[in-house]
């Protein structure tokens, strides 16, 4: 089996992971997390007990295909409507922080 | 030592549909900033995407044009990472399954053909649009969710100049297809460009830099014009390529590294459980087939075969599937096919660059130009009157027909009074008139244009020059 | 006012039609009890008292023209997850806060057309990530039974709400056992329909491929009256499927004659509290004597369920939670550029366990893991889905319990997350085959606690478990029962 569990695959680095999620994570939160973390994980390596050779996988529970739209307008969100949740807005636009490229 | 270079492009193309790809708001550029949006495209909390049949349509109809395989089973991704413009912080794309596979687009540089190949096309969602301000930046989600086509080709180029007729060939097609507008300015097609350098003789293709978001077809040539060398440089002179981003300053004529502090991007892509499959059956791809319009390459020939036009003439008509298209139903029209593509070539795109437009927007018709040029093969007309005319025609758009007859503009191919301007003529020049008798033939053209001036342009130049020649006596 | 807010939604529809009573009658009683009782519950995280009252009214005016819309003046209280156009939907975060809707969710708008007034909206775990809505950043809620006692998640608001006679049916959601399990701990029904039977557009997603709207309330008859407005295709909604949807109320009757029900090996398993299996041995008892005919059958892959579920669920939650990053709604915590202000955003604005989650689905998902964790949890799955279609070619419906012990302690595994997520393995199959489940009220345990019975139908079939959870019901008094929560 090629999908199996390789050997370091319930150590999971937090921090690095709560990165690409773009969460900041407190070092209390990093210790708590990462135990119990890597105990669900043990857990969750049971799967590799089941041999899946040859099954399809299930992305959606109902097999449906083919689900289009008609390429029409509909009426969207005035732009006050579309600002009014808005944290900052500036000129009409949504603002951030100056964006790095 | 000499360097092989290796180019591979990703063309980023906006579809021409009328609502966005998953939500009805309209798939506009411009307006003011935020005014295309809806709880959808703006990512709010529990809306989902709906997929518009047009943008898998308009995709389908390219993968058929440049010959790739159309999967027979497509489906739609997420691609995890965070940015200002990109509402739900993942894009809806396609990962390991798009819509089309395989294909290739022909090129031809300093008479050499080529066909570049195509990997793939993908179909996604385009992002919103970021500004800057002073300490901040200011995003505009018009933008998000218009549909996006994503044309990966095979590292098959070796030249700027052989990037650059890609993207124009490329052009070309998606215009006869009418997938897209193609218009640069308003970023309808914007590339990615990957390129490497590798010692001749050396198998492995060298450390890859991508230069991003060019949008100009220029840009494109003019970057790798300045990369490729770059890249040479730093082997020359024993440095290591580093694999990274670079964007194209067309300002100072280089490319810099980007300062993103992003790690290592981790798309963690997975299949987008909002959306369907698409499993289209095999007739409805037949049906979008039978409607493909004829391409470029095909249609130079046959108009070179069908209407006997040079093999340059026919490139130039064919350039712009607007400009065939007229010239071809003038000819129908006009039945003469080699002054319909003189027309064309000449009077018809000198005027439409003189005043900036395109035929489309241009209120002479085919049927009306077909009309001239039976007027000037009537000898109704000469040819100095239907080069007056056109311009009007041009200008205002009208019948050719009625127009000789109100401006009184028919040609004089009465013989009497032919003769009368010719008696004229002679008796008060006598000078070119024994000139000519003494065998200086240039003589008679002086003749020809005093008769002409006298009818006011409306003698037939032809039977004016016979005549004279029968008056005048020898040939 | 007469305790209107303890009827049932069908009871109140006769009473309003009758002139009985008024929509504003059942709103101000409504309010009156949740003035009186919520202070010590906790069902509500927010009410619109005047706006309730003014579309009660407007529905009396209807109603004397001549409207006769089924839902026409009842009011209904919905979970804070679903968005209701001018509302808050907080999700139970700190991340939503301030945010208002713009839109209502298709089952909203479904049940507006009926003439539905939307009273409140309840507590709930932080994203309904949770079983015992203790995670909400909202407060806490109690069950009505026992106040020391959770009352189950991540519905837990508005089980609690229907419990507490404070609503008289509720909206929840259930991706895992969130509508059945704290129906079961609160001693109400809670249906999950069939994915695909109900929009889900509006539902702010947990897990795209798990979640199902369904409804919280006394009795069946009033679950299959809400599904009724709620079913069918929507689209605006892909995974919505295009199946005719049945007259459910005309599947409701006393017996359950010709009706095959299944028992499955792995669901009567040692660590069942006791007498939560006595309570669901006796309702099959009870089901045999209403005419079913039982047949024993083995759904394999249940020892697997609760794995693929936390892979699959928390994959789909990582993203699906991407979006909260205080760009253009929500909570924010400003940065130095826009990295540091989502880590700051999300990092204030989430929850533990929504954070642990995220984790988790960002890891199952990363370079390098996606095939040993996500894909194969996605094949697992396929295993558990063709469980269920071998168990149904031989049965109508299926029988178990809904959790292996009654309401828990509050606080009790708030530290113990693998603990918690075990207490789901009875209710994440459902959803990961993607068919409907019924909770309905089989018994007390020894303190009080209620006890639910699970009945599981095939895929579009919740006729069947209708007809079956109604027929046992009307046998049974368990139904009625209420807590005391004069004291
Ligand atoms: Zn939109």
């Amino acid at each position: 089996m090629t999908d199996t569990f390789r050997d370091d695959a319930s150590r999971l680095d937090v921090r690095y992971v709560a990165h690409l999620a773009r969460l900041h994570l407190s070092d209390e939160e990093a210790a708590v997390f990462q135990p119990q973390l890597e105990q669900v994980l043990g857990y969750v390596r049971e799967l590799g007990a089941l041999d899946v050779e040859g099954v399809e996988p299930t992305a959606h529970a109902f097999p449906v295909q083919n689900v289009f739209r008609d390429d029409e307008v509909r009426p969207g969100l005035d732009h006050e409507a579309a600002m009014k949740n808005a944290p900052q807005e500036r000129q009409g636009q949504f603002i951030v922080p100056k964006i790095i490229e | 030592m000499k360097y092989l270079p290796t180019i591979g492009l990703e063309i980023h193309v906006q579809l021409k549909t009328r609502s966005k790809i998953f939500c009805g708001c309209p798939n506009e550029p411009g307006g003011e900033p935020n005014t295309h949006v809806c709880p959808v495209c703006l990512g709010y909390p529990g809306t989902l995407p709906n997929v518009n049949g047009e943008a898998i349509r308009l995709t389908v109809l390219t993968g058929l044009m440049i010959g790739c395989r159309i999967n027979p089973y497509s489906k739609f991704d997420r691609k995890n990472y965070f940015y200002p413009d990109m509402p739900k912080n993942y894009q809806i794309s396609q990962y390991d399954k798009p819509l089309c596979l395989g294909g290739s687009v022909e090129i031809e540089v300093e008479g050499r053909k080529k066909a570049v190949g195509i990997t793939r096309i993908h179909l996604e969602e385009d992002v919103g649009k970021s500004m800057h301000f002073g300490s901040s930046s200011g995003v505009d989600f018009n933008r998000a969710g218009a549909p996006l086509m994503e044309i990966v080709t095979e590292p098959d180029i070796e030249t700027p100049e052989e990037a650059q007729a890609f993207l124009l060939a490329l052009r070309q097609i998606l215009l006869y297809g009418g997938v897209s507008d193609c218009n640069l300015e308003q970023g309808n097609l914007r590339c990615d460009v990957n390129c490497s350098v590798r010692p001749e003789g050396q198998s492995e293709l060298g450390t890859k830099i991508e230069i991003k978001n060019m949008n100009t077809f220029k840009g494109v040539f003019h970057a790798l014009k300045h990369e490729l060398p770059r890249q040479e440089e730093v082997l020359r002179s024993g440095g290591a390529i580093r694999q990274e981003t670079r964007r194209w300053d067309d300002e100072k004529g280089v490319t810099e590294a980007m300062r993103s502090k992003e790690y290592a991007h981790d798309y963690r892509y997975f299949p987008e459980p909002d959306l369907m499959p698409v499993v289209l059956p095999p007739e409805t791809v037949e049906q979008w087939r039978a409607t493909l319009p004829e391409l470029p390459a095909k249609r130079r020939d046959r108009l070179v075969t069908e209407y006997g036009l040079p093999d340059y003439d026919a490139g130039v008509l064919v350039a712009d599937k607007a400009v065939a298209d007229f010239f071809e139903e003038t000819a129908r029209a006009s039945g003469n096919p080699k002054a319909a593509s003189n027309w064309v070539m000449t009077d018809v795109l000198r005027c439409l660059g003189e005043k900036q437009t395109e035929l489309k927007d241009a209120k002479l018709t085919s049927v009306s130009l077909a009309g001239l040029i039976r007027l000037v093969d009537q000898k109704v007309i000469n040819v100095p009157t239907a080069r007056e005319l056109f311009s009007e025609l041009f200008e205002k758009g009208g019948d050719p027909t009625e127009l000789v007859k109100t401006k009184g503009l028919a040609q004089v191919s009465d013989t009497g009074a032919l003769e009368a301007y010719a008696d004229e003529a002679i008796a008060e020049n006598p000078g070119p008139v024994a000139d000519y008798r003494a065998g200086k033939k240039p003589a008679l053209q002086f003749l020809v244009g005093q008769i002409m001036k006298k009818s006011r342009g409306k003698a037939n130049p032809r039977m004016v020059q016979e005549l004279l020649q029968r008056k005048l006596g020898g040939a | 006012m007469a305790g209107l807010s303890n009827l049932t939604l069908h009871e109140t529809a006769d009473r309003l039609a009758r002139g009985e009573c008024t929509s504003e009658d059942l709103v101000r009683d409504l309010v009156a009890a949740i003035e009186q009782r919520d202070g010590k519950v906790g069902a509500y995280v927010w009410v619109n008292v005047e706006d309730a009252l003014a579309r009660a009214r407007e529905a009396d005016a209807a109603r004397l023209g001549g409207d006769r819309r089924p839902l026409l003046g009842i009011p209904l209280a919905v979970k804070d997850v679903l968005n209701v156009k001018d509302q808050p939907c907080a999700c139970g975060s700190r991340i939503l806060k301030g945010y208002v809707s713009p839109y209502d969710a298709t089952a909203i708008a479904r049940l507006r057309e009926q003439g539905a007034v939307f009273l409140g909206r309840t507590n709930m775990d932080e994203f309904a990530m949770g079983s015992t809505t203790e995670n909400s950043a909202l407060g806490v809620t109690r069950n009505p039974w026992d106040l020391a006692r959770v009352p189950g998640g991540s519905s837990g608001g508005s089980a609690a709400a229907v419990a507490a006679g404070e609503a008289l049916a509720a909206l929840g959601t259930d991706t895992g056992g969130s509508v059945r399990q704290p129906a079961s701990f609160c001693g109400c029904v809670g249906l999950k329909p069939s994915y695909g039977r109900v929009s889900r557009f509006g539902l702010t997603a947990y897990a795209s491929s798990l979640d199902q709207i369904g409804p919280m309330t006394r009795d069946v008859r009033d679950a299959a009256m809400l599904l009724q407005a709620m079913a069918g295709r929507d689209p605006r909604d892909s995974s919505s499927v295009e199946i005719p949807v049945p007259d459910y109320s005309a599947s409701l009757r006393n017996d359950l004659n010709g009706m095959k029900l299944g028992l499955p090996r792995e669901y009567f398993i040692a660590g069942t509290d006791p007498e939560v299996e006595r309570a669901v041995r006796a309702a099959v008892e009870q089901c045999r004597a209403l005419g079913a005919e039982f047949v024993e059958i083995s759904l394999p892959h249940t020892p697997y369920a609760i794995a693929t579920y936390y892979v699959v669920a928390t994959a789909e939650a990582s993203a699906n939670l991407a979006r909260f990053d205080g760009v253009r709604y929500g909570a924010r915590v400003e940065g130095e550029d826009p990295i540091d202000m989502y880590g700051k955003t999300r990092a204030a604005g989430f929850g533990r366990e929504v954070k642990r989650r995220i984790i988790l689905g960002t890891y199952v998902l990363s370079s390098g893991y996606y095939d040993a964790y996500y894909l194969r949890a996605q094949k697992v799955r396929t295993l558990i889905r063709g469980d269920f279609e071998k168990a149904f070619a031989g049965c109508d419906a299926i029988l178990t319990p809904v959790v292996p012990t009654p309401a828990y302690r509050i606080g009790e595994k708030a530290d113990d997350p693998l603990q918690m997520y075990l207490g789901d393995i009875f209710t994440v199959t459902a959803n990961l085959a993607g068919i409907c489940g019924l909770s309905v009220p089989c018994g007390f345990a020894g303190a009080g606690l209620p006890v639910g019975l699970q009945i599981l139908g095939p895929a579009f079939k919740e006729e069947n478990i209708l007809r079956v959870g109604y027929a046992y019901e009307q046998s049974t008094e368990w139904h009625l029962r209420k807590p005391n929560l004069e004291s």
